[in-house]
């Protein structure tokens, strides 16, 4: 996974001393000094966001300390019910991940592109201005890593590069996690996208919590990140830490609550269009996009122009939508995915096999958000088998219409 | 450029708590402008002042109950360029269309000391029953930006931003925890119109669905959710059977609920 962003633009170096570290290295931090890499993040003015609970569920949201992280809070997850637990430790990362992902830092729920103001008989546009304030993502776990670089890929390649995106993912710090226990609905290993963070993070940390000391093996990602780690108090990795800490890695990678088999599931899908199965889920489903909405990929938004009373001043904004819609495939005369069928197998399709045509990788990361805050609990990963238990042969499952209605 | 006239709108009310029209009033801000823009020229909750019809846009407000409101319905109708029917009494026929249910005579002898006097339709029915509408603004009560967002639009001539998917894309949005997933609250939103900024899950209650259905409601497997979390058939009667009993996926879905239990 490569990140084509100039990182020479992050805060400015310190000076180098013989203290300063290399990518790769790791690093031993105490519990008790996570707060030091807060202050250091806050020192060079960057905003920190990470995980805290609100409204039973851990959540992402601005912190200020190691003190308003969900200390001693674990969840279970199955799909459509997600319920917070007390661990029986103190541990800071013990949960998987929750109902929002970074996208909504990223790629904002609804931002204003740009507004309109009425001069005499002509108008005048002001483009909305990049935001350049610096955030720290705290705690990000390798699922939302690998989402955030297939969201680089729809935002930033090509031709049509989105400003104000590649603004807040330039001026983003990654402090990545990596898991030490699977949720009931992960199965990101399937995926091939965890529970080990292996690229796109500044830093890593590996929390092990043991009946007598609670420490992090820290690794550093980028330049910035080595230097912020020299800066703490840390020291070097002893062989046993480093083995605590790849043991907690292998455990939650057993862990993983749901499996998916990915053996040529392109072909599979689009061999299948025509499979009774679609009728099976789309009987179940609610349409509602809550899959959509919690999906850490999913990036689909629609525009709305909005004026004043006075017909002086106008804005487009542009906001988050779902294929789930009927609006969304609306052109002249009516949806193109008029059927609930239709757009379920819109999506899972375009999830797991047009994505590679379209970017070159899968849209899944095997987070589970989508089986979990699924209402009804539909399950993409058993959707799959019940498709690859029975599939039809290539040549009996003609599309519908060229737009797979049928 | 010359000086056009202003369109002209009128607010009318049919059987309704006037709660819907009052939301023009609580504009405040917005309310100022507005009068710039367009002569309000029929509004009895407003002003007494009244300006004589055809008008540019009517906002109508309540259900149709009576057989002298359904008459009127056409002669409103017949003085505007565009009709807009607001909240859920004129778009669903309201809490009054529990009558549909059971025969209003019941309801008249209980009520009233001389059933007599009282001159009222079988049904509450929605306006869009009686005549053509231009577009229906939903929400028990509306929801006054939205309210705001139509005014401007027909103004400018251009579609309002109003979406017909559920209550759940605003409560993604907005970042509120799914109260059903996470505190097994049972709760509407997947099967509810959107407009309301997803206001009760945001407080940690369950939707109980003052905009009616929205444009694909799968009300079955919502229910069997709901089934699933505890609730009862007479639970399930009650819950589609409020402001938008009579929109049609609540009202069959209501009876479904209702037959189970007389089924046993």
């Amino acid at each position: 996974m490569n990140f084509p962003l100039n990182r020479a633009m992050m805060a400015p170096r310190g000076s180098v001393t013989e203290t300063a570290l290399k990518v790769g290295t790791l690093r031993m931090l105490e519990g008790a000094s996570l707060d030091r890499l807060f202050g250091a993040l806050s020192k060079r003015g960057y905003r920190l966001l990470g995980p805290a609970v609100r409204e039973g569920a851990i959540v992402f949201d601005e912190i200020n300390s190691a003190a308003d992280l969900p200390a001693g809070w674990t969840d279970e997850q199955e799909g459509g019910t997600y319920r917070l637990k007390k661990r029986s430790d103190d541990a800071l990362f013990g949960y998987a991940v929750g109902p929002h992902s970074w996208k909504k830092f990223l790629h904002p729920p609804a931002e204003r592109l740009w507004q309109a103001d009425r001069k005499g008989k002509t108008f005048e546009v002001t483009e909305e201005k990049p935001d350049t304030q610096k955030t720290a993502f705290i705690g990000v776990r390798s699922c939302d890593l690998h989402a955030i670089a297939i969201q680089d890929k729809v935002f930033l390649n090509g031709y049509y590069v989105d400003p104000l995106y590649k603004a807040r993912r330039e001026h983003a710090f990654i402090v990545a996690v990596n898991c030490g226990q699977a949720g009931g609905t992960c199965f990101c290993v399937s995926m091939g996208a965890g529970p080990k963070a292996a690229a796109g993070f500044d830093l890593a940390l590996t929390e092990v919590c043991e009946p007598e000391r609670h420490y992090f093996v820290v690794e550093a990602g980028t330049d910035l990140g080595a230097e912020i780690l020299a800066e703490l108090p840390g020291r070097e990795v002893e062989g046993r830490e480093k083995a605590a800490a790849e043991d907690t890695v292998a455990s939650a990678a057993q862990q993983m609550g749901r499996y998916m088999d990915t053996t040529n599931i392109k072909e599979l899908l689009y061999q299948n269009y025509a499979h009774p199965r679609w009728d099976t889920v789309a009987a179940r489903c609610l349409t509602c996009a809550n899959c959509t909405m919690v999906c850490p990929t999913c990036f689909c938004t629609t525009v709305e122009d909005v004026t004043d009373l006075q017909g002086e001043h106008a804005e487009r904004w542009q906001k988050w939508d779902s294929c789930f819609t009927k609006d969304f495939s609306y052109i002249h005369g009516g949806s193109i995915r008029a059927t609930s069928k239709a757009r379920y197998r819109q999506w899972m399709t375009h999830k797991l096999a047009t994505w590679f045509d379209q970017f070159g990788t899968s849209g899944c990361v095997g987070c589970g958000r989508c089986i979990t805050w699924c209402p009804v609990a539909i399950d993409i990963t058993e959707e799959v088998r019940a498709i690859r238990q029975a599939p039809q042969s290539p040549k009996s499952s003609p599309v519908g219409d060229k737009y797979g209605n049928s | 450029m010359a000086k056009k006239q202003k369109p002209k709108l009128a607010v009318w009310k049919f059987a309704s708590c006037d709660g819907c029209q009052l939301s023009l009033l609580d504009c405040e801000d917005q309310l100022l402008p507005l009068t710039e823009r367009i002569d309000i020229a029929n509004f009895p909750e407003a002003s007494r002042a009244v300006v004589k019809g055809p008008y540019d846009l009517s906002l109508v407000e309540g259900s149709i109950s009576t057989p002298h409101d359904a008459e009127r319905i056409h002669q409103v109708r017949r003085a505007s360029k565009f009709l807009v029917t607001i909240g859920a009494c004129a778009t669903a026929g309201g809490i009054q269309a529990l009558r549909n249910f059971i025969d209003v005579k019941d309801f008249i002898s209980i009520v009233y000391a001389t059933p007599a006097y009282i001159d009222t339709l079988k049904k509450s029915t929605p306006i869009a029953e009686h005549i053509r509408v231009d577009f229906e603004l939903r929400g028990c009560p509306i929801n006054k930006e939205q309210l705001v967002e139509v005014v401007s639009a027909f103004l400018q001539g251009r579609k309002p931003n109003v979406r017909p998917h559920s209550v759940c894309m605003e409560c993604k949005r907005r970042g509120a925890v799914c109260v059903m997933v996470a505190h097994g609250t049972p709760c509407l939103g997947p099967v509810t119109h959107a407009g309301c900024g997803a206001l009760c899950p945001a407080y940690h209650r369950g939707c109980y669905g003052c905009f009616g259905p929205m444009e694909t409601p799968n009300t079955r497997e919502m229910s069997a959710a709901w089934e699933r979390l505890g609730v009862k058939q007479k639970d399930l009667v009650q819950i589609y059977r409020s402001f938008n009993a009579y929109a049609e996926p609540f009202y069959s879905e209501s009876r479904i609920h209702e037959s189970k239990i007389h089924q046993g």
